[in-house]
């Protein structure tokens, strides 16, 4: 059937599904718009703790299946370019909330760190939309996710120490970040996933890898419910921190697809390092800041890495480093 | 009845605090506490329990006079300018004095 615009319908519709955003981001909208509507939808908090354990296990766990079926020493170039990567970020970021933007030297660490650090949530995403693409990439990146979480939030720390002098007690603070949930159940998902292999695996694979999107969905929601509460703050949090939020993942994103193309990843695998290198922690740095800057205000990193980057990341983010990624990849 | 007069010391604060707070009553001579996950709101914004860094959490303790005066002192010298803190004191009595030290 034609319809009186010369599309056929099937073709419009299709037409359609391209201009809407993928239903994950959907997911997301709507629990925005329940909160900016103060609808009294509330997820659970013991519900959003389990599915956030949910998502960790599962990322580690597919990342340790893949990497079973890959030769370890073949990892090693990448492994140190992505660490690399992990301490180069918060660096930059530093210099520019500090000279830049002028913000005290706790601020500019704590910030830093959080940047420096990534957002699982945001990871996941991107691998759902190249999955729905239908576009390929390494399989093993969950190993990046882990390496990335942990230099970001030592060098806030260190740069908070060395410029601004305070007492850090470095024992709590390694047993907060190596021992944090994300980590243990990051590098616990990959190691029994890697000690099991494709085979053994198979059983686990309705619960952790079938029903993964639907989970992710589901946190999605109660994240839009979350930013929706820090829209508030982002709307003080002035024109540099904006344009910090913003600026930041972009310029990081492209550094990160082009560091993953060096690495000789495949354009999938360097949207999914873009992702990570401008993605920011929510999760495991503001435990960590909170212990070690504790004179930095958490409203500015969370206004930022959550109310900003966070929504940029997942609506117009991750396009965009795929199209960078495919665009140096020539 | 025989009832013991004591001090009950009540700390509302940022769940992040939980792991050293508990560290610091037992140090300080505490026998005991009670911590609670609680939501509310005040000068610093609200903080609605909704995910990990949004969380708040009450900590209750008795104990005698110098020692729930020692915690308090302990709590707004070191948490009170960079957290929020909310402590207060009580009067209560207590049944058995033993267990609050």
């Amino acid at each position: 059937m034609v319809s009186p615009s010369g599309y056929t319908s099937r073709e419009t519709r299709r037409h359609c599904h391209d201009l809407l955003p993928d239903p994950l981001v959907l997911f997301f909208l709507l629990g925005l718009a329940a909160r900016l509507l103060r609808s009294d939808l509330r997820v659970p908090e013991s519900l959003y703790e389990a599915l956030a354990l949910y998502l960790l296990l599962a990322i580690g766990l597919k990342g340790g299946v893949e990497l079973a079926s890959h030769p370890l020493a073949q990892l090693g170039t990448q492994v140190a370019g992505v660490l690399a990567l992990g301490f180069a970020a918060p660096l930059a970021a530093f210099a520019v909330l500090r000279w830049v933007g002028r913000l005290p030297v706790p601020d500019s660490a704590s910030i830093a760190g959080h940047y420096g650090s990534v957002s699982v949530v945001t990871f996941a995403v991107a691998t759902g939309w190249l999955a729905s693409r239908g576009i390929a990439h390494e399989p093993y990146m969950a190993v990046f996710v882990a390496i990335l979480e942990v230099p970001g939030i030592l060098v806030g720390i260190a740069l908070a120490r060395a410029l601004a002098p305070g007492r850090v007690q470095w024992g709590r603070l390694a047993h907060e970040v190596f021992l944090g949930k994300g980590i243990v159940l990051l590098l616990g998902g990959l190691a029994i996933g890697w000690a099991a292999g494709p085979a053994q695996f198979a059983p686990l694979k309705p619960l952790f890898v079938d029903l993964f999107k639907g989970v992710l969905a589901f946190f999605l929601l109660e994240m839009g419910l979350v930013v929706g509460r820090q829209l508030g703050d982002a709307r003080r949090a002035g024109a540099f921190l904006l344009a910090f939020a913003v600026g930041v993942p972009i310029a990081f994103g492209a550094a990160g697809a082009w560091a993953g193309l060096a690495l000789g990843f495949t354009p999938g695998g360097a949207t999914l390092l873009a992702t990570l290198a401008a993605s920011a922690s929510y999760i495991a740095a503001p435990a960590a800041m909170r212990i070690a800057i504790p004179e930095a205000n958490p409203a500015l990193s969370l206004t930022a890495a959550l109310g900003i980057t966070f929504p940029f990341n997942i609506t117009v983010g991750i396009p965009l480093y795929h199209r960078i990624a495919v665009g140096l990849a020539g | 009845m025989d009832t013991h007069a004591r001090k009950l010391v009540v700390i509302i604060t940022e769940a992040i605090l939980e792991k050293p707070l508990v560290e610091d009553v037992k140090r300080l001579g505490a026998l005991g506490y009670t911590v609670y996950d609680v939501r509310g709101g005040g000068k610093r914004g609200e903080r609605a329990g909704a995910w990990d860094a949004d969380r708040n959490i009450e900590m209750k303790v008795i104990a005698t006079e110098p020692v729930a005066e020692a915690i308090s002192r302990h709590v707004l010298e070191t948490y009170c300018a960079n957290y929020s803190v909310t402590v207060f004191l009580a009067d209560v009595a207590v049944l058995r004095p033993e267990k609050f030290p």
